[in-house]
């Protein structure tokens, strides 16, 4: 991942290089002129094709069969198996998107939600919290430190401190509403209170980063079209409206996309959150897929059709969203 | 941007994948030789708890190096948790696999089926088999071939604090589900604290599948039995359980809070295991006062039998092995009965060897406990490949009833449902 990214960018100067130039000629003269460019982009061109479209095609193909860890060619030691799956055509697709799983369309949903809700609540309170902190006030520093906190604790750890804290026995928030007269809370006993949880929990999460992404948008905002509009006679409302919204949407949206794709991956919450003994309705689409690749014989078909979808879902909405907000920037 | 997503699906997917490309390494197979002459290092992937039970395990590959001093044994503790993924993706991509592992008998069918394990029948690591108790050696076989060594073996059985079933005034740990119940009650009426607390683990509902002589399916005859008559009946119980007889169950807490309860006094009786009363022994209700918890075999059903699950753990080596002959002879050492008294002397845990059970071995209360549990009640599980996918539907399902979302027939239907998507060629009933 992270070599992906930082060759991408490598990439993104090469082709700058390139760019400015006029239209290229014979091939020849187009190697002689631009070898180094070729010869800057190959590496990046050969690990993207190792790490990225050499698996994508293999997960493609896995998803047009049905191939499991049981039928797939096996040769360890004296030990011969040979290949017994299917070619099935697009019969995965057809099975999962048709709904005759039983699978697709409650994970999705529930995905769509989960995705939705910790989105919005992230980025207001993001949001909110970003406003807070871009004016001048005692112990600034202090604040932002704390806030941002949650995002230095590794997830994982923050997910475990969450489930001691929410749990119903011995947890601290039964200690807290009990000792002031309250009845003890399930607080993970139902799918629903499971649910409020781990949104709960990945708001909690994702807020330093938009609050972070947001308040560097906060500054960027000239001064002069606050005082401009004070001028006016806008009222602090009318100027969050109309001068900080417009100001921020180039890294609201931006934020806003990011949010999503993590949020609709989000794996290590639902999973450490919950534990083993859930009801599978918690389960976002990638779990899902993960409980299909990695629970006794891996159903590789299975997962991997899960995998595709998940990807052209997110490809789908990004480009959608990307549009959506390109044009009304230019509006 | 786009780049940046498509990246990030990627690997998605290529992680979801990666275990599935690969090819193996090829394993040579020599002529028996004297166990003297075999040479070579091999790797052993332990699974025993680091802190408390690894010293034992390298203190005898310490002895085994001693005696076989060409070997040299490179032992690597691996979590539990993460035991069969880790082996799975080394045994199937040949590179980084161990020669022996240590496995959950759970796992055995498996591997087997996969191809990962090598069967051991005629070979040096099966040793004295006559010596071992059959249903631990059971677990080892599948479909008419050995491919394990008991080392460990361990069952659920009903744990309880005698002080407070005095306190109730029941003489005698309850011997069926319905007792179970009754007694429970008693518990929280005559002394407050809560009969049980039910464990909403899959594999804890086996003991009431069991008893009331129903199972997941029955391979012979390629049906799918959870949704039989039988099953309902130890559902209807569960839930009656649940909803009468235990503390209220925090679903995604409830192995360490049962565990809490019970070692502090506020719970009475635990469907639990061998492995759990070390740290049952440490709670208030136990400390200085170990003759305080008592070992009973879980209650029996309707069928009037009480049975529960076969635990506990089997050596394997792994079938690319580069050096068959000293895993082999590896095995063979480490389930011996000179090592297998270390091991329950050291860590507390059940030999599979009946010539293991010395008095120095069942002077350890959880030893003596359980012995006459695992004699009485101990059976294997289904031999089925798949039995690690058939769990995750099983406990979805079972979570559901117990909530009241979720009829006990309505349940095991979805039940034998998506088990019929898992078992090629099965039928429902």
């Amino acid at each position: 991942m992270t070599t992906a990214t930082s060759t991408g960018k490598t990439d993104e100067k090469a082709r700058g290089r390139r760019r400015p130039q006029r239209a290229p000629g014979p091939v020849r003269r187009a190697w002689e002129k631009y070898w180094y460019a070729w010869a800057m982009v190959a590496p990046v061109a050969i690990v993207i094709t190792l790490l990225v479209l050499y698996p994508l095609g293999y997960g493609f193909y896995q998803s047009l069969t049905n191939a499991t860890e049981a039928n797939v060619a096996t040769t360890i030691g004296a030990f011969h198996r040979p290949a017994t799956y299917d070619f099935v055509g697009l019969d995965n697709y057809w099975h999962v998107l048709s709904g005759e799983d039983g699978d697709f369309y409650p994970r999705l949903w529930w995905t769509v939600l989960w995705t939705v809700s910790c989105v919005v609540l992230q980025v207001g309170l993001g949001m909110a919290l970003a406003v807070l902190l871009n004016r001048k006030m005692r112990m600034r520093g202090f604040y932002r430190a704390m806030l941002i906190l949650p995002w230095a604790v590794p997830s994982f750890i923050g997910v475990f401190a969450w489930r001691l804290m929410l749990n119903s026995q011995y947890g601290v928030f039964n200690e807290i509403i009990q000792a002031v007269g309250l009845p003890a809370q399930n607080w993970l006993g139902s799918p629903l209170s499971q649910k409020i949880a781990v949104i709960m929990v990945n708001v909690w999460i994702g807020i330093p980063f938009n609050m972070v992404a947001l308040l560097g948008g906060l500054q960027s905002i000239p001064k002069e079209l606050y005082e401009a509009a004070e001028m006016d006679g806008a009222s602090p409302w009318q100027r969050f409206v109309n001068v900080t919204l417009p100001g921020l949407r180039p890294v609201s949206n931006t934020v806003i996309l990011l949010g999503c794709i993590w949020t609709f991956n989000m794996f290590n919450v639902i999973y450490l959150l919950l534990g083993n003994n859930t009801t599978g309705d918690t389960d976002i689409l990638v779990t899902f897929a993960f409980h299909k690749a990695f629970n006794g014989v891996s159903d590789y078909a299975g997962a991997a059709t899960y995998g595709i979808i998940i990807l052209a879902l997110l490809l789908a909405f990004s480009t959608f969203y990307r549009r959506s907000t390109l044009k009304s920037e230019q509006a | 941007m786009r780049r940046g997503i498509s990246i990030a699906a990627a690997v998605t997917v290529f992680a979801l994948t990666a275990s599935a490309c690969g090819d193996s390494g090829g394993g040579s197979s020599s002529k028996p030789k004297d166990p003297k002459d075999i040479s070579g290092t091999i790797t052993y992937w332990d699974t025993s708890d680091a802190a408390t039970e690894a010293p034992t395990y390298k203190a005898l590959i310490k002895q085994f190096e001693t005696t076989y001093p060409k070997i040299k044994v490179d032992y690597q503790n691996v979590p539990f948790t993460d035991i069969e993924q880790k082996f799975k993706s080394a045994a199937k991509s040949g590179k980084g696999a161990p020669d022996v592992v240590r496995t959950d008998v759970g796992l055995m069918a498996e591997y087997a089926e996969l191809g990962y394990i090598a069967p051991l029948d005629g070979t040096a690591a099966l040793k004295d088999t006559d010596d071992f108790s059959s249903v631990p050696l059971n677990t080892a076989k599948y479909k008419g071939k050995t491919y394990g060594v008991p080392s460990v073996t361990d069952t659920l059985g009903l744990l309880y604090n005698k002080k407070l079933l005095k306190k109730a005034g029941i003489a005698e740990p309850p011997a069926t589900w319905d007792e179970f119940i009754a007694d429970s009650k008693t518990i929280k009426r005559k002394t407050g604290a809560y009969g049980t607390y039910l464990n909403p683990d899959s594999y804890f509902l086996l003991p009431l599948l069991y008893s009331n002589g129903a199972d997941l399916a029955d391979p012979s005859k390629k049906k799918i039995t959870i949704n039989d008559g039988a099953a309902v009946k130890a559902l209807d119980t569960a839930k009656k359980i649940n909803d009468e007889a235990s503390m209220k169950v925090d679903f995604a807490n409830a192995y360490q809070n049962m565990q809490a309860a019970f070692k502090n006094g506020k719970v009475a009786m635990l469907v639990q295991g061998p492995w759990s009363v070390g740290d049952a022994l440490g709670g208030s209700a136990f400390k200085g006062d170990e003759g305080n918890l008592g070992f009973a075999p879980v209650p029996a059903g309707a069928g009037g039998k009480a049975q529960a699950p076969t635990g506990g753990h089997n050596l394997t080596v792994y079938q690319g092995s580069s050096n068959l002959d000293a895993s082999y002879l590896f095995t063979q050492f480490m389930t011996s009965t000179p090592s297998q008294i270390a091991i329950a002397k050291g860590t507390g845990t059940l030999p599979t060897r009946k010539s293991a059970y010395t008095s120095e071995v069942t002077g350890d209360a959880k030893i003596a406990g359980f012995q006459p549990i695992l004699e009485k009640t101990a059976r294997a599980r289904v031999a089925l490949p798949q039995v690690g996918s058939l769990f995750t539907p099983l406990a979805q399902n079972y979570v559901k009833i117990l909530q009241g979302d979720e009829s006990v027939q309505g349940g095991l239907d979805a039940t034998a449902k998506e088990f019929q998507k898992l078992l090629n060629g099965y039928s429902i009933g």
